[in-house]
């Protein structure tokens, strides 16, 4: 582990025709955390990913990953896409989207070989689908679906994991498998970075927070900002429903 | 009904072709093979991709590629009509990338503009300098795949290898190959998911461009033996057939290719029967085939969903409509 920052990003801005969707962003990531990335949507916060990734262009401001571009850190780099972002019809099985997180560290002509295999098969058996190794991925509730990116996030043996809302659209018993495999690799070193929308439980999950709205709101350990002043500043308006919601559970007393 | 259908003799359709007239017949056939084989390979990617209709638009735009090569050269030779058509190809590509990253209009509203804008210039060519170009329109349409036997044979250390035209396409279809196998997982994870591709320090653009590039020769080499419109066919046939029947990718490789072989064969069977184009009779195969495959799947065809149609109804227990 050396000792630079897993990233570290100096006032970066990013637009998509034209218009800013992330400006001035400055972070400075310790290692060895979990982060959620909270904010309201169209907050930037999968452009924020992307942008770390290279997988955006970046109108100023420059991001490092270790002390490097990420062209040089690729494969200590794991990325976890939305769901959604692939076709669930296409032709191949649990096992080669797994194998997938290899190639990162295959060379051209080398195909991923018996420990590859075995060390996917691991991967596959830490988010418990190793029964469903050789399903077409069409065959795959939304929660599997999800335990198979995570599985090839863990197959890529990253040291700094960027994840776009992998809890999105899975059930309770998902949810809680997959928050244990992000807390193992955080024990281990790893450093992730999770964009997520739920307000309650990212106060649990994470270790810090950071409360992004075009700009950075707020970084820090999650008692410090998570705070309703700096939620409010966050979320603006659209927090006051929220904490309606929130009063009334308070109270007693449920909505409607 | 006679005079509609011509009369059907079995031994002219099935046996004749192979035996007899195999000399003329056979390299039809071939011919017939090795273009499917190489625009149902490359077809497999534009469909994962979901850009079957980039197909479309390379095909179209060749026309003016294969005029403005005609009249800078002066000559009808191979050469320039290849550089011509090829150049014709990306730039069909560059238009429609531009247009559809630069403005708000969609890729497949970019992919219309593009290919009719292309093709429409190449009419226009065509019919001003009608006087220079000796450009068959039904050519471009149908191809010429009946003339093949014809051209001059080409041999190579005194083994003949096929006439001209087919040895080149035969040449694509194996470099096409080649080249799945070096990239395949490249070509895999980046029609995945480009963003995890891009992650792993493989650049999908270089990707795209490569597969564009390749498609473009690939749709002008078979342009002479199949013309615009068919050779779309060509690149989305085999695929389509094959994912009906399996879901992994190599697989569905393996079965383009034996759609390709099978759709060409009953194709020249077809195209004697009705005495039509060559061309026109192994899509009409290959779609047949494609038909067959659907009723037949295992898993989505018609018949097996009947099948379990029928079960559950039998068992009495509507299945609640959850997903398998």
């Amino acid at each position: 582990m050396s000792a630079e920052s897993p990233l570290e990003i100096h006032d970066l801005t990013v637009a998509y025709h034209r218009k800013p969707v992330l400006w001035g962003v400055d972070l400075v990531v310790p290692a060895g955390q979990l982060i959620g990335i909270i904010g309201p949507n169209g907050a930037g916060k999968s452009t924020l990913i992307k942008a770390c990734m290279g997988l955006l262009p970046v109108q100023s401001g420059w991001v490092k990953l270790f002390g490097q571009p990420f062209n040089k850190v690729a494969t200590r780099v794991g990325y976890v896409p939305q769901r959604e972002s692939v076709d669930w019809d296409f032709p191949v099985s649990v096992m080669d989207v797994v194998l997938m997180g290899r190639y990162g560290r295959l060379g051209l002509l080398r195909r991923p070989g018996k420990a590859d295999r075995d060390l996917a098969r691991s991967c596959l058996e830490k988010v418990q689908l190793l029964p469903y190794a050789n399903r077409q991925i069409a065959n795959l509730s939304g929660g599997q679906q999800q335990r198979v990116f995570l599985a090839r996030a863990l197959a890529q043996q990253a040291d700094l994991y960027f994840m776009d809302e992998p809890f999105s659209g899975v059930d309770a018993a998902t949810e809680a498998a997959i928050i244990a495999v992000l807390r193992e690799l955080r024990d281990q070193g790893r450093t992730l970075l999770v964009v997520h929308h739920d307000l309650p439980t990212a106060r649990q999950y994470f270790d810090r927070l950071l409360l992004l709205n075009m700009n950075v709101v707020a970084f820090g350990p999650t008692a410090d900002v998570y705070t309703p002043e700096l939620l409010q500043r966050t979320y603006g308006g659209r927090l006051t429903i929220l904490s309606e919601v929130a009063q009334a559970l308070g109270a007693q007393e449920p909505p409607r | 009904m006679t005079s509609l259908i011509p009369p059907y003799d079995a031994h002219a359709v099935w046996v004749a072709p192979w035996t007899e007239q195999l000399s003329l017949y056979g390299w039809i056939a071939a011919m017939g093979f090795a273009v499917a084989a190489a625009c149902g390979l490359v077809g497999n990617y534009l469909m994962l991709r979901r850009m079957a209709l980039m197909g479309d638009a390379v095909s179209h735009s060749v026309l003016p590629g294969l005029v403005v090569a005609f009249l800078v050269s002066g000559s009808r030779s191979t050469g320039p009509m290849f550089v011509g058509a090829l150049a014709a190809g990306a730039a069909a590509t560059l238009i429609i990338e531009t247009i559809h990253t630069r403005t708000r209009v969609k890729q497949d509203a970019a992919i219309g503009i593009a290919f009719s804008t292309l093709f429409a210039l190449g009419v226009i060519l065509t019919v001003a300098f009608a006087g220079q170009i000796d450009l068959d329109a039904e050519c471009v349409l149908y191809g010429e795949i009946s003339f093949v036997p014809l051209e001059p044979m080409v041999t190579l250390g005194g083994w003949t290898l096929g006439p001209e035209p087919f040895v080149r396409m035969a040449a694509v279809a194996v470099g096409v190959g080649v080249m799945i196998l070096v990239w395949y997982k490249e070509l895999l994870v980046s029609s995945f998911d480009p963003g995890l591709a891009r992650s792993l320090g493989i650049n999908p653009a270089l990707l795209h461009y490569g597969l564009m590039a390749t498609l473009s020769i690939v749709v002008v080499s078979a342009f002479e033996a199949v013309g615009a419109i068919l050779v779309i066919a060509m690149l989305i046939l085999p695929g389509s057939t094959a994912s009906m029947l399996t879901t992994r990718l190599p697989k569905v490789h393996l079965l383009s290719l034996l759609h390709a072989a099978l759709s060409s064969v009953l194709g020249v069977s077809l195209g004697i029967w009705l005495n039509c184009s060559m061309a026109a009779a192994m899509v009409v195969a290959g779609a047949v085939l494609f038909g067959l495959a659907w009723l037949a799947s295992p898993s989505q065809g018609l018949v097996a969903r009947w099948w379990h149609g029928r079960r559950r109804e039998s068992v009495e227990q509507p299945a609640p409509g959850v997903g398998v």
